[in-house]
């Protein structure tokens, strides 16, 4: 008889109840099978109805993040073995409004990703018979952590200020904002400094750390965060002891 | 350009005064709130520790100490209040409430020291 | 409160989950996160007890015997090492962090947390050194 483990996954259908329920499934307990395998043996063999999201199953599209027994994780990095004998809770992710099942919704993260402006901004490109922008290995050092963030939206799910806070822009955003600043080819510091140093851009952080703790990429948004804090705090009383060096945004 | 926040300069206040507390403030509550009144060290005398907080550089230091440690409070409470008890909505009072209370101690501080 | 379920042809009614106002009970990881923010009420209360103090100290060596015996009592030596507790926690969690928000770099590397971190540690010893030693009567 081969070994089983119990997945507890939650259901959310509008159409037929108000509320999540959960439903519990029997799936094979593989040592080479993942979270992810469990559901997609679920929706093959037991509830085609189940719906989620996933891509990659690599740990590279951000697509699969679900909460696996109240923590968030990429439920393709999951070990089923890991949680023998189970059962394992299946939830989505924390914070977000659930759309049906274990699919949330994102719009106000890609609102508020966009907001930062997470693209190479400059005053004017170089023309390309100039060449490539150069960069040493220290200047990509500097910012190549933040930019290993795959929007799985792991660490919105486990800030409390996230829930907390509907205006609070949340770590990737900010993590992915310090990925441009510290970009030598960048120069749109001062354009994102307008959105993050809002109240609710970052200092609704309270360096909390579980975004980091969580993150399956190692990009350590807390530290993205608390280093900005600072660089807003030089520039603003940079801007209050030297009001004249503002220039004028025609952006 | 939208208006910027005041936060910069209030979190500038919370980490300065977060250091300083961190450095000075377990060796002083040692000193004073335990080990003097438990007789684990010898209290120092009257005119001693009088002296000693004459000082212009001790006044200085423990009017920083004293103002930058409420600063610190008053910042970390406001924004326990707003995550523990979700009452962001009071936000006005709240900073009013955190803000003027360091203020006030730090006033305070500054009359005692002054008139040590 | 039970609401009939809600749902019209493609929009279907998303369910939003009211986060509790006991939200940090509910894991000892967001309880300690809590106790930490909440140090900083030792911390006030320590420069409350700073302030009577000096305020002790500069009213006469009566009011400062007044102060020592109510230092005394039990119950604040009780209330004074839990407060202690308290702020010891908010210098070691806080010498933690400082690596994470500088990032040093030496050599094009970055620097081990423990080696950012260790230094804070000694200038503690040694501020706390220092302070002790000007307070016991050292000349």
């Amino acid at each position: 008889m081969a070994k089983t483990i119990i997945l507890e996954v939650a259901r959310y259908r509008p159409e037929q109840e108000a509320e999540p329920t959960f439903e519990s499934f029997d799936v094979p307990l593989n040592d080479d099978w993942v979270v992810l395998d469990a559901l997609n043996y679920i929706k093959d063999k037991l509830d085609g109805s189940l719906s989620y999201r996933w891509s990659c199953r690599m740990g590279v599209c951000g697509s699969c993040g679900m909460m696996v027994n109240g923590e968030p994780k990429l439920t393709c990095a999951t070990f089923l073995t890991a949680y023998d004998p189970g059962p394992i809770r299946v939830e989505p992710l924390r914070y977000f409004p659930i759309v049906r099942d274990l699919v949330v919704e994102i719009t106000d993260f890609m609102k508020k990703l966009k907001a930062v402006k997470p693209w190479i901004v400059r005053e004017e490109e170089k023309p390309i018979a100039e060449g490539e922008y150069l960069q040493s290995p220290e200047q990509l050092e500097s910012y190549k952590q933040f930019s290993m963030c795959i929007n799985c939206l792991c660490c919105y799910a486990a800030c409390p200020v996230v829930g907390l806070d509907q205006h609070f822009i949340g770590p990737a955003a900010i993590a992915l904002a310090q990925r441009y600043n510290n970009d030598s080819r960048d120069q749109g510091a001062e354009e994102r400094l307008d959105v993050l140093s809002q109240h609710e851009g970052i200092w609704g952080c309270t360096f909390n750390g579980e975004c980091t703790r969580v993150c399956p990429k190692n990009v350590d948004p807390a530290g993205a965060i608390q280093q900005y804090k600072i660089k807003a705090m030089t520039e603003w009383y940079k801007s209050l002891i030297m009001p004249w060096g503002k220039k004028s945004n025609g952006k | 350009m939208a208006k910027r926040s005041n936060e910069p300069f209030l979190w500038s206040l919370f980490s300065s005064g977060g250091m300083i507390a961190a450095l000075v403030v377990p060796v002083l509550l040692f000193l004073f709130g335990v080990a003097f009144p438990l007789g684990w060290l010898k209290s120092p005398n009257y005119w001693d520790l009088l002296n000693l907080a004459r000082h212009p550089l001790a006044r200085l230091a423990l009017l920083a100490i004293s103002s930058l440690s409420l600063f610190h409070g008053a910042h970390r409470f406001r924004f326990t209040l707003y995550d523990g008890l979700q009452i962001k909505h009071l936000n006005e009072l709240i900073a009013v409430f955190c803000y003027g209370g360091a203020l006030f101690g730090t006033a305070l501080a500054a009359y005692i020291l002054w008139n040590i | 409160m039970k609401q009939p379920p809600a749902y019209t042809l493609y929009h279907p009614k998303w369910y939003r989950k009211r986060v509790s106002t006991w939200w940090w009970t509910e894991q000892w990881r967001s309880f300690k996160f809590i106790l930490r923010e909440l140090s900083s009420l030792a911390v006030i209360y320590f420069v409350a007890l700073l302030l009577w103090l000096l305020w002790s100290l500069g009213k006469g060596p009566d009011k400062y015997l007044e102060f020592q015996s109510w230092m005394k009592d039990p119950l604040v030596i009780a209330f004074n090492v839990i407060a202690l507790i308290f702020v010891l926690y908010h210098s070691i969690t806080w010498f933690n962090l400082a690596p994470k928000a500088m990032p040093i770099r030496m050599g094009g590397k970055r620097l081990p947390e423990w080696m950012v971190a260790a230094p804070n540690y000694v200038v503690w010893l040694v501020i706390s050194a220092v302070v002790a030693w000007f307070i016991l009567g050292g000349n």
